[in-house]
Formats: C-alpha cells, structure tokens, sequence
C-alpha cells in the first residue's frame, strides 16, 4: 500500500503561458473547488512536492529551469502538463522559438488539455496523477525492499 | 524523593513521547480545518497531517548533508525530553531551557544546509527565537513567585520563596493566575511566535504564499521533513501545556479547565493565523519585548512588592 495518494503535494511552474491557466490552477485551490479536500498542497519548493504542474510550452529560455525543477524534485513524482500549450504547444507550436509541450523537456504522466484548462479538468488530471504516483511509489518501495 | 522525581521524569517523558504526537497530529488536523471553514472552504480530512508526514517517509532519502538528520534528531529528543519535564511535573525553568536547546538544534540543521533560501529563515529564527524568549524567562520567574505568594501561608518553611516545579500547583488553593494574568497575556502575545502563526511566522510559514521558497525547511525533504512535522506537534502540545498551567490549582479536576483554557487560546491563534499578514522582523522583535517589558516586568515587579 503506498500513501502518496491522499497527500499530493504540488508545485506550479508557468513556461510561457499566457497566465490563462495560471489562473485556473490557482482557482482550483481557491474556495470555489477547494483542493485541499483532497489533500492538494500548493508548496513552493520542489523539494517537496509530489506533482508538478507545467503550464505554457517550453522554449530556449525556459527549458532549463523545467528540467531543474523536476530533478530537484524528489521521487516518486508526477509531471502533469495543463492546459493545451503544455501538451503540444497549442497555438503557439510553430511559433520560431517554441520548441513544443512540456514531454520535449521532461517526461510527462497526465495531460490535461484545455484552453484555458478548467479546474475540474486539473482536479481530474492530479488524481489520476496520484494513481501514478502509488505506482511509483510502490516500485521504488519493491526496489529497497529488493536490495536490503 | 530525587528517585521517585527521577522515575516520574522517566515516566512523564515516555508518555508524552507516546501520547502528544496523536493530540499534536488531532490539533494540526484541527487546524487545518477550522482555517478552512474561516475561509469558506470545506478542507481537508481531520487526518490530513498524518496522511502528509506517512507520504514524507516514503520518499526517497536524498539530503544536503547527514548531518542535517542528526540535527534534527537532536531537536526532536530535547523537545521530548522538555515535554516529559514539563508534564511529569518538573522543573518549569529546565522545561524552558530544553525546548529553547530544541529550537538551536533546529536552527543549526537549518544552517548546515548552506542554503541561501534556508539561511535567511536560520536567521529570521534567530530573532524569533531573540523576541519571545525574555517573555518566557519571565513567565517562569513570574509563576515562581506566584506559587510563592500563594504557598507562603503554608509551608513557607519549606519552600523559601516559590517553586519552578510544574507540580505544585496541585497545592495552590487559587490558580496562579489571579496573580499573574499581566505574564499570561504576555505569554499569549509571544506564543503566536512560539505557534509559527501569522504575523509572526516569519522563518516558516506553513502558508506557501508568503514565504520565499519554504523557509527553514527549504533543503529538508523526506523524512527530514517528516521529522520537522512531528517535532511540531511536540512543540504545540507544550505550548499549549503551559498556558493550561495558568488555570490548575487544587485538585485534579481543574485540570479540564486547563484543558479548555489550552483549547480557547489554540482557536485565538488559528483566528488570529488568519486575520493577519506577516509582519517585518523589526516590528515583532520591538513589539515583543514591549510586551515583554511592560507586562512581564511590571507583574514581577508588583509580585516582589507584595
């Protein structure tokens, strides 16, 4: 049995989003839909955070801190891309210094599509996330288990 | 007598290693709730802070240094062993002494980290730590001399002037706060410091919104960090311990009054965690020896009069 599931801890990073979905993260937490009945914590630091939220497309500028935030991070964790920029670059993917979503950077679990990505969308994405998450918990628990 | 003080010590430190990390955890869930409901929203499970420390010690062990940990550790005894002083009945002055070791400790783990996000919380808690503690000495000089105004008629033989021991209160015929309610407020004012509630909580909030990166717990992860939370829980219930001291007098049964009395100020503190904005260090460390001074100096000075 892994626990990871009722206490995903997030960090959100914006790439080069237009704020739209910024904002519909951030409206998940808010009273309105209330993350945190679920257990869903915004935390500022990748240290300790479970899930990582990417907003916007990756580009030249940005694709270094978005892998620096997700190896800074500890295992186990989810990447979940919101919002339609961050899976494939929306309509931004052709501009000249777009190079496309985040899975060009980083490896993605969810994709949470929408423009902008709506809070029952994101609600929807970070528990399927946190299914993940057990998985991955659960090998990296084999995994000691394994070599003790 | 220094056998049976030592066995009771002994004692009072296993069961509260036992018992307050399961009411620090209740009260953390507590409130997490109520500051939800203040909020309009629904909140998490009452359970919450469990679930969160269970999921550190899962994750993978990846730390700045090892000697982090052993910080850490170290806080975490000390604020044991000053829990099992003050709830066997000890010495209140040594309870102090030991909880203000425990936050070293953890100032220092802070340090180790080399940090600079942690840094600057290592030292915002150097002054946190600067701005309550006058309170606390004085509080503990206070409750001696109180103890020893109420006490005199009776055993004054025995005890010259007061007692520092948390358990002779059970002897007192009135609380000793009718006699230093100056030092309570005092003590209410430093203990939203002591609480890491807002305004005061300038080395770690537990509010992701007003702190830069997260604080003293900025390089802590893991188990680290699930430590940080327990050692937490440790702490709140001897806060909240010492402000029940304030309303125990006479027999066992005023220790519900204690009991609620710890309640009430616990609810002020989330009320007041949610009214407020952080404030500048330079304010709480001002404010907090005025009220140090005027209230605690002025009680101790009427009770030497008296």
């Amino acid at each position: 049995m892994a626990y990871s599931s009722k206490s995903p801890w997030v960090i959100h990073y914006n790439g080069s989003s237009c704020n739209g979905c910024d904002i519909e993260v951030l409206a998940t937490l808010c009273p309105g839909f209330d993350g945190e009945r679920f257990g869903i914590i915004n935390t500022g630091n990748p240290k300790h955070a479970d899930i990582f939220l990417v907003t916007g497309s990756v580009n030249e500028q940005n694709i270094d801190v978005v892998r620096q935030i997700y190896d800074q991070m500890v295992e186990p964790k989810v990447v979940v891309a919101c919002g339609i920029c961050a899976c494939s670059g929306g309509i931004f993917h052709d501009c000249y210094n777009v190079i496309g979503g985040v899975d060009q950077a980083i490896p993605v679990d969810v994709y949470a599509p929408g423009c902008a990505v709506r809070p029952e969308t994101l609600i929807d994405a970070i528990v399927q996330g946190i299914a993940v998450l057990d998985e991955k918990a659960e090998k990296i628990k084999a995994k000691r288990k394994g070599l003790a | 007598m220094i056998a049976f003080g030592f066995i009771a010590a002994i004692l009072g430190t296993l069961g509260f290693a036992i018992l307050a990390p399961i009411i620090g955890c209740l009260l953390a869930g507590l409130d997490r709730v109520i500051s939800a409901r203040m909020q309009g929203r629904v909140g998490p499970p009452l359970l919450q802070p469990f679930y969160d420390v269970r999921k550190l010690f899962e994750k993978e062990r990846v730390t700045v240094n090892g000697v982090q940990d052993a910080y850490v550790i170290c806080a975490l005894i000390f604020a044991i062993i000053a829990g099992g002083i003050f709830f066997s009945g000890g010495n209140l002055l040594m309870c102090v002494f030991v909880i203000t070791l425990s936050s070293l400790f953890f100032i220092i783990a802070a340090y180790s980290s080399r940090s600079p996000y942690a840094e600057i919380g290592a030292a915002r808690e150097t002054i946190q730590v600067m701005a309550y503690e006058p309170m606390v000495l004085l509080f503990a000089v206070a409750f001696y001399m109180a103890t020893g105004l109420i006490l005199q008629p009776y055993i004054s033989s025995m005890l010259p002037a007061g007692s520092f021991d948390v358990a002779s209160v059970f002897l007192l015929d009135k609380p000793v706060i009718v006699y230093i309610w100056p030092a309570f407020l005092g003590l209410m004012f430093i203990l939203t410091i002591k609480l890491r509630k807002s305004p005061f909580d300038l080395s770690l909030s537990h509010h992701a919104h007003q702190e830069i990166v997260r604080g003293m717990t900025t390089e802590m992860s893991g188990s680290t960090l699930g430590f940080v939370e327990i050692l937490h829980w440790y702490e709140n219930v001897l806060f909240l311990g010492w402000v029940g001291l304030f309303f125990v007098w006479g027999g066992p049964i005023t220790l519900i009054l204690g009991v609620v009395a710890a309640l009430a100020a616990y609810f002020l503190e989330i009320l007041i965690d949610n009214n407020f904005a952080r404030v500048k260090w330079q304010f709480m460390l001002k404010s907090s020896w005025a009220v140090a001074l005027i209230l605690g100096g002025i009680n101790i000075a009427v009770l030497a009069f008296l």
